[in-house]
């Protein structure tokens, strides 16, 4: 018995201490060829909240916690898309007035009396297909006709803005009562549904890791650096537990609150985007055009459809998030959509680390991304700073983060070849 | 000689894979290609070469799909058959490999294996495992060894990885005819060697190959026979081992149109 355990042991443990060093040195590999991925994102995230827990007396508190999750939340919907744009090495100037209508239509569509007054279950689903088909048009024209991406979104800027400012002008704004679209920006979990909804999630990550891992073994591939998967489960694990434990403590005027509705639409379609940009065809092809649009086209890949698909998802995570930030404030006005809501999208998804040039990116920058704005936001605004620094700072932010991204890429290109 | 061995080797056969007959093409005014034969045979690496402006790019272009014919006809297989775009000549299954790579920079070797043609489920998720398996079996099939990880971007490869890469990409999708577009022309010497021993195996396993190139020490390193084009017209065909650099540069350079439809079959299968 003595006999065979002690050297299996001993090669386990020589597998699992081969595995970390493995790690370790994939790890000084990318960081020495300037791959840096998130870690760098993270960092910053992590001394901004630090910075602000000493800095501002309510920020680092449960409550403000939840804040920041349904402030990033519209933000982040608008960067998500934003990201597919910009791996193609497009842009889109137009989704922060394509949120505008977006959370006009459905304004509108829930208005009582004169109004068509719908359920905002209705109304939400019919206001993100006014925002695809915007964005199919949008696309249709710089990938059938050829019109620069920054010119017809420019247009579209103009135009969605002046909707806006046409039907706005007279009421001045609309007020939202429909509950179910202000549940975007306002509703809580219960304590124990927080609990589950983590345990969902964990799971689900456990399971698609270890079938992943699964099928590899089975096909005979060699599955790289276990024990990150295994870190990654932990780390998430942690990281679900650990917000919704935090949220879970929440109080405001002694009612307790719980895990935001926010939080789960961000990290539902932060999943769901990053299945569709890595594990699926069109995701694959979204990089291929981005990378080189001809070795595309000549592979047979239909680009201008590819276009057309990635306009539309831009538009309909700008509808989207336009209706989280209207619930945010339970109304639509004439300047909704405007302020640095465009600026803070692309903002968002560049911080994350996504080229402006195409072919390099991945959602869950514009995630990380969003939660620094929004941190840095909340934080000078808790801290009662005017307004002026908190532009200014964002745009330091940005810079550092490209600068820091470019000088990476230059020790990658070194380092290659 | 080593190389004459090679040459025996090859599993050459008679009927040729592709044969053209008396093609023309003109673009507007510009008369490209006049009457111009053309032929390549299974096992067999069939160079064609000629100045800037002969009609080499022209004529593979045509084949390709990529350009129409204006006149003549193709045989594939000994079938009659017509090239209407890039789709037809890959039902074919022919293969270009064209200068600039066609490579996605950004994308690894795997993935750009199967660029356009991913290997997918109803749900379009794709199917990794069996892509990597198969890339690792192209590679080793055709004895690509320098490449560290075939999960690399391809952007971290050199100039021959990349053109490797490229050309198993074009082998991989049951071709029976792989056209390199000057294969060789931004490489350095041990990449050079790299890349041409590859055509080499390509051959050997019993594909049709076309290579272009300016370079005729790559020619008479790797072709069985050579295609010579001069303004649009044929000048010469020659076998590697019956001819040498000097015949061909002045075909190249001075070489007169002959009409080689009726070259001897004998004359071309090795001993």
């Amino acid at each position: 018995m003595t006999t065979v355990a002690g050297p299996e042991t001993a090669a386990q443990t020589e597998g699992t201490s081969a595995g970390l060093r493995s790690l370790l040195r994939t790890g000084i590999d990318d960081i020495r060829s300037g791959n840096l991925g998130v870690l760098p994102i993270v960092l910053a995230l992590v001394a901004i909240v630090v910075f602000f827990s000493f800095s501002a007396t309510n920020f680092f508190t449960a409550t403000n916690f939840g804040n920041v999750i349904i402030q990033m939340a519209g933000t982040t919907m608008l960067a998500y898309g934003v990201v597919f744009v910009l791996l193609l090495g497009e842009i889109d100037l137009s989704i922060s007035y394509v949120a505008g209508i977006g959370a006009l239509t459905v304004a509108e569509l829930q208005r009582p009396g004169s109004g068509p007054a719908l359920s905002g279950l209705i109304a939400m689903p019919l206001a993100i297909v006014a925002c695809a088909l915007i964005g199919t048009a949008q696309g249709s024209i710089v990938a059938k006709i050829g019109v620069p991406s920054f010119v017809v979104t420019l247009a579209g800027f103009l135009i969605w803005q002046g909707v806006i400012v046409y039907r706005l002008e007279q009421p001045g704004s609309i007020i939202i009562q429909d509950r179910w679209i202000n549940y975007t920006g306002s509703y809580y979990f219960s304590h124990l549904a927080g609990w589950l909804i983590a345990a969902l999630v964990v799971g689900g990550y456990a399971v698609s890791v270890l079938s992943g891992v699964v099928s590899k073994m089975r096909a005979g591939v060699t599955v790289p650096n276990r024990p990150l998967i295994l870190l990654k489960v932990v780390a998430l694990a942690v990281a679900a537990f650990g917000v919704v434990a935090i949220c879970n403590t929440a109080k405001v005027q002694g009612t307790p609150l719980g895990l935001p509705l926010a939080a789960v639409i961000i990290v539902l379609f932060l999943v769901v985007l990053t299945f569709l940009a890595k594990r699926t065809t069109f995701g694959r092809h979204v990089y291929a055009v981005g990378g080189n649009a001809e070795a595309a086209r000549r592979a047979g890949i239909n680009v201008p459809r590819i276009r057309i698909l990635v306009f539309l998802i831009s538009s309909v995570m700008a509808g989207i998030g336009g209706i989280i930030l209207a619930a945010n404030v339970n109304s639509v006005d004439t300047n909704f959509g405007g302020g640095t809501l465009l600026l803070d999208a692309i903002s968002a998804a560049v911080i994350g680390g996504t080229s402006l040039f195409g072919g390099r990116g991945e959602v869950r920058n514009a995630f990380l991304g969003g939660a620094v704005i929004a941190t840095v936001q909340n934080g000078l605004n808790t801290a009662g700073y005017n307004p002026g620094t908190i532009y200014i700072v964002t745009g330091i932010i940005l810079l550092l983060a490209v600068t820091v991204d470019t000088v990476a890429r230059r020790l990658q290109a070194r380092a290659g070849r | 000689m080593g190389a004459s061995t090679a040459l025996l080797d090859s599993p050459v056969t008679d009927t040729p894979l592709l044969e053209l007959r008396g093609i023309s093409k003109s673009y507007g005014s510009v008369q490209a290609l006049t009457d111009v034969d053309f032929e390549v045979r299974a096992g067999e690496v069939m160079a064609l070469v000629g100045d800037n402006g002969a009609g080499k790019s022209t004529l593979i272009k045509c084949v390709a799909g990529t350009h129409a014919f204006d006149g003549g006809e193709i045989y594939f297989e000994g079938r009659q058959v017509e090239i209407h775009g890039p789709k037809d000549a890959a039902d074919l299954g022919i293969e270009v490999v064209y200068q600039d790579l066609a490579l996605c920079d950004n994308l690894d070797v795997v993935q750009n294996m199967y660029l356009g043609r991913e290997e997918h489920d109803w749900l379009h998720r794709l199917k990794e495992p069996p892509m990597e398996q198969r890339t690792a079996e192209t590679m080793k099939s055709l004895a690509v060894t320098t490449i560290r990880s075939i999960r690399q971007p391809v952007a971290t490869l050199s100039g021959g990885q990349r053109q490797s890469v490229a050309v198993a990409r074009a082998v991989m999708w049951n071709s029976k005819l792989v056209i390199l577009d000057e294969p060789t022309a931004a490489l350095g010497v041990a990449q050079t060697e790299q890349v041409l021993a590859l055509v080499r195996r390509l051959a050997e396993q019993g594909l049709a190959v076309v290579i272009i190139s300016h370079n005729l020490h790559d020619i008479f390193e790797t072709a069985h026979r050579i295609t010579v084009l001069r303004l649009g017209r044929n000048v010469g065909l020659y076998e590697r081992v019956k001819t040498t650099q000097q015949e061909v540069v002045e075909a190249i350079t001075a070489g007169k149109p002959t009409k080689v439809s009726g070259i001897p079959m004998t004359a071309a299968a090795p001993q």
